[in-house]
């Protein structure tokens, strides 16, 4: 028996991985990566994620241009042949700009949606398995938060985490933009996790492994999460573009990055006011960001794809 | 005859119905199960049957200790269900173990069939040594009728027929010595709900199972139970061996039963006197006094809403029969 | 087209749901006959093509994923399939009508029960509302529904669920229908208030001299109530009897299989005999008898020595549904899809007929 199962996987045809043996590789996460190497959608936005990411790291890589180098008689040059995307107001390289300010941005972006997505993933799961005083407590909990307006609660924290003034650090100025966005963000994504998660505690598959004896982590970790998570993975690809785009906000109003940090949403907010004169500082970041979140959506999709094996 | 394994006193258990969102305020109970006691012996299949909202399925969440009870006790094999906690009652759930009604639901869409029948083995380590798991899987999908090939397969690969056995496949990894079985054929067709009680039927005299057999379908239940428990809003009615509940029934809630079931032969149409129910269940948030039945039951008398009558066999009854007026009446066709 | 044509006529129906090689053939060539005042029973598991048939002759099939790749469906001798969507419409409701299994999902739960049945007088029938109420009370008191008064004014989730199957075919009833379709009408019910219902259809169909087409899986019901009834079977009709006669000497093995695995009231404890395997992929359907991988008898009947045929004529030649020679038929006579149909006719259903 065990002698023919080994066969399996060659059996299969397109399982390259056959000296793995089987056991290691059946599995949902295993037979997602399965699924996902042979998706174009995947290929594609992993492709652009990974340049973003290459670009985000080693930026010089791309550009040999210093992004704060001013040069104030060519300020608001159009692009041409020396500076492909155009000067800003301040006579800097738009496209040095744009390729250094995707760590920053990236930044922003990733670690804020996985905070949400983890803080309402745990939350929302929690609250659909305990169910009772605890769903009670914690929804009251995010509504307080969820009720904060965003720029009013932006303002509130970042001016009483920073004094007026005060000069702070990339690095430091980058975590505290992202608590922030995560702390005024959790609540929707506990939302959605857990409809999910009441709706799925409800299954009897979960009744089944309560029979058998199984503790709360095991249930809410490999039973229920699984059948959760394509809701706030969704949630989690989306917001990302949305949360670039509210450090752009806070950047705007003067409390989020801001110069000598170069993001893409400090060079949209810079040139708000001279969108007309200047239209080419706008689109390039403005592009960049869009390449970004549809790369991280395709990627969201992709995945939720995968992840349910009833779509294969 | 041996002790019973599993011992079933007064068991209760009441739903608060609530209100308000941060503060509860219980405004009422729904009497789910009130008072049920019965026995179950090594090997022996104990049929309960009853309509829709009579606490069966309730009666198979208590008994698994998915709820806790409101009053009442369980022995298991002599023990105190209900006071076992920790590791003594992850220890008991090797032996006791439930088959769930809805083969779609039952099993997780994101397992691999390996994945859930294994499970079992991941929960109590104990049981099966790592590398002997995978063997066991194997076999055990065996045992129900499943290609042992098929581990890596997903639940949605597999017929309704089919995920009942792995179902069942999983219950039974752990060797348990009682098996609830919560309406374990009535999602399925016919001819695979046939294959499905003959598989339960030849695994019970394989591992020397005893069941508790949930079902609403009367022939269902005859076929494979000993005894059976007729429930109506939370009590049990009638309870009996198999012939005596279907062939002299006393209590006339089973009598109307019985006589619903309609018979597949077309020569007996018309000639069947069919005991005709008037109204609907009454809400078990708000049972009737007395006998719970007398709103719906053609014999009700004063006595009925005063009275509660006791489960005890009489005269007229040579098995326990809750009604006042209890007799022995023929409704099935004689064959 | 004389005035002798039946009330629907079914004709060779065939039906493919999805593309290429998952193309699954749902429907492969249903015919039956429905009479004013009749009651035809179609039996089967699922997947076995009755509730799809049905969908059919009420045009709401849902196209895609569905194709109607052959056929005829005529109502009173008038073509349906190829008529257009407008006179379709008005055959819904006003000629032919449906309830189906699940009362509690059809019935919509934001507007009363009454308002819901008023609704079709209205724009129907273009009675004022008031009127309207008055008639959907007159007609949940037809269907029993007690204090039928009050109840207009209630909501499906204040019903019980034989008070909503009630009020469905209240719903159904109210433009007059000639066929009435109940696709498995009393599976979801408690088996009470399941007598109740089929008592309340069978009696409905009497008074209104309507044709019905109940579809169900239940032998028992189908005993209870059906005329004729047509056994289906991986989307084609294996075999068509009058009740008694098909339960007396049923002349196909699927048939007889289904039989042996239903549990008897009457009868205690002891090994079923069910039918063996699963039913057929749809997108693969064996050649041959559909059947043959399931039957008992297909290998010994091959080999028959009394049979002038070769081997192998249930895994290679597809049997059509025939009239067989069944002196104890009714009028309506016994049809059946097996090659060995005569063979079967002559035994009792509890013979079991083994090499």
């Amino acid at each position: 028996m065990t002698d023919t199962l080994r066969q399996e996987p060659s059996l299969a045809g397109h399982d390259e991985g056959a000296v793995v043996s089987p056991e290691a590789e059946s599995g949902l996460w295993s037979d997602a990566w399965k699924q996902l190497r042979r998706r174009p959608l995947f290929i594609i936005s992993g492709v652009v994620i990974i340049v973003l990411l290459v670009m985000a790291l080693f930026p010089s890589l791309f550009t040999s241009v210093d992004p704060t180098f001013q040069v104030l008689d060519r300020s608001g040059e159009a692009p041409n042949a020396s500076s492909w995307f155009g000067r800003d107001l301040f006579g800097r390289d738009v496209y040095a700009r744009a390729i250094y300010g995707a760590g920053p941005s990236l930044a922003v972006g990733l670690l804020a949606s996985l905070g949400t997505v983890v803080v309402g993933s745990l939350a929302g799961l929690t609250m659909g398995y305990f169910r009772g005083l605890t769903d009670s407590v914690l929804s009251r909990i995010g509504e307080i938060f969820a009720g904060i307006p965003f720029v009013l609660g932006g303002i509130v924290i970042l001016t009483s985490l920073n004094k007026p003034g005060e000069i702070v650090g990339s690095t430091r100025l980058i975590v505290q933009v992202v608590l922030t966005i995560v702390l005024l963000s959790w609540p929707l994504a506990m939302r959605i996790m857990r409809a999910a998660a009441l709706a799925s505690s409800q299954q009897d598959y979960v009744k089944a492994a309560r029979a058998l004896g199984a503790g709360p982590l095991r249930i809410m970790f490999r039973h229920m999460l699984p059948n959760c998570l394509a809701p706030v993975l969704v949630y989690g690809t989306i917001q990302l573009g949305v949360f670039i785009g509210a450090e752009a906000t806070l950047s705007y109003l003067g409390i989020g990055l801001k110069d000598p940090v170069v993001s893409w949403g400090v060079m949209i907010s810079e040139v708000q006011a001279r969108i007309i004169q200047m239209p080419h500082a706008l689109f390039f970041p403005a592009a960049f960001l869009v390449v970004t979140v549809l790369a991280f959506v395709m990627m969201g999709d992709a995945l939720r794809d995968a992840l349910d094996p009833r779509g294969r | 005859m041996s002790d019973p394994i599993l011992s079933v006193r007064d068991l209760v258990k009441h739903f608060p119905i609530t209100q308000g969102v941060l503060f509860k305020k219980t405004i009422g109970q729904v009497h789910a199960v009130d008072g049920v006691s019965f026995d179950l012996h090594p090997g022996e299949t104990l049929g309960v049957v009853g309509e829709s909202g009579c606490g069966k399925s309730t009666l198979a969440q208590v008994l698994m200790r998915l709820e806790p009870p409101t009053s009442g006790t369980v022995t298991f094999d002599g023990e105190d269900l209900f006071a076992k906690s920790g590791a003594a009652l992850k220890a008991w759930r090797r032996d006791m173990q439930i088959v769930l009604q809805d083969p779609y639901t039952s099993l997780n869409p994101r397992k691999t069939v390996g994945d859930i029948v294994g499970e079992p083995f991941e929960i109590h380590p104990e049981v099966a040594p790592k590398g002997d798991r995978r063997r066991k899987v194997q076999e055990l999908l065996e045992v129900v009728g499943l290609n042992p090939e098929h581990i890596r397969r997903y639940p949605h690969q597999f017929s309704g027929g089919q995920r009942q056995r792995i179902g069942i496949a999983r219950a039974l990894a752990l060797r348990p010595r009682v098996i609830v079985c919560d309406e374990p054929v009535s999602a399925l067709d016919v001819s695979i709900q046939a294959q499905v009680m003959n598989l339960l039927g030849e695994l019970q005299t394989e591992f020397g199972l005893s069941y508790v057999f949930i079902a609403h379908d009367l022939g269902v239940v005859r076929h494979l139970s000993d005894r059976v428990a007729v429930m109506y809003l939370g009590k049990i009615v009638e309870i009996g061996d198999s012939e005596s509940i279907y062939e002299r029934a006393t209590h006339p809630y089973t009598q109307a039963l019985l006589s619903s079931v309609p018979v597949p032969d077309p020569s007996l149409r018309g000639k069947r006197e069919v005991i005709r129910l008037t109204g609907d269940v009454p809400s078990p948030a708000d049972p009737p006094s007395g006998c719970r039945f007398r709103t719906r039951c053609p014999k009700a008398e004063a006595i009925c809403a005063e009275q509660e009558p006791p489960l005890v066999a009489g005269e007229s009854s040579d098995h326990p029969s809750a009604c006042h007026f209890a007799e022995v009446r023929q409704v099935l066709p004689v064959a | 087209m004389t005035d002798a044509a039946p009330l629907l006529e079914v004709e060779d129906l065939r039906v493919e749901f999805g593309k290429g090689a998952d193309t699954a053939s749902v429907l492969n060539g249903v015919s039956y006959r429905v009479e004013a005042g009749e009651t035809l029973a179609v039996l089967g598991e699922s997947g076995s093509g009755k509730s799809v048939t049905a969908q059919t002759i009420m045009g709401i099939l849902d196209t895609p994923p569905g194709r109607i790749t052959g056929g005829a469906v005529r109502f009173k001798g008038e073509e349906l399939l190829g008529a257009d969507r407008e006179r379709r419409r008005l055959l819904r409701g006003e000629s032919m009508a449906m309830i189906f299994q699940d009362a509690l999902s059809a019935l919509n739960p934001v507007y009363t029960v009454g308002a819901q049945i008023a609704e079709q007088f209205r724009f129907r029938r273009g009675m004022s509302k008031k009127d309207a109420m008055v008639r959907a009370a007159e007609l949940l008191d037809q269907v029993k529904i007690p204090n039928a008064k009050q109840r207009v004014k209630e909501y499906p989730h204040q019903f019980s669920g034989g008070m909503r199957q009630r009020a469905m075919i209240a719903m159904s009833l109210a433009l007059d229908p000639e066929l009435l379709i109940a696709d498995e009408p009393t599976t979801a019910l408690d088996v009470t208030v399941q007598a109740q219902i089929m008592e309340l259809l069978d009696e409905l169909r009497r008074e209104r001299d309507m044709g019905m087409i109940l579809i169900t899986h239940d032998l028992g019901v189908v005993a209870e109530v059906a005329d004729r009834i047509a056994v289906m079977y991986a989307g084609r009709i294996v075999e068509e009897a009058d009740a008694a006669t098909l339960y007396a000497h049923p002349a196909h093995p699927y048939t007889r299989g289904l039989m042996a695995s239903v549990p008897r009231l009457d009868s205690s404890r002891g090994q079923l005999d069910p039918i063996p395997g699963l039913p057929p992929s749809l997108t693969n359907i064996p050649p041959g008898c559909p059947f043959h991988p399931r039957c008992a008898h297909a290998d010994f009947r091959g080999r028959a020595p009394q049979s002038s045929v070769s081997g192998d004529r249930c895994r290679t030649e597809l049997p059509l549904l025939r009239v067989l020679e069944d002196p104890a038929a009714g009028p309506e006579g016994h049809r059946a899809a097996c090659h060995f149909a005569e063979q079967f006719v002559a035994a009792s259903p509890e013979e079991v007929l083994t090499p």
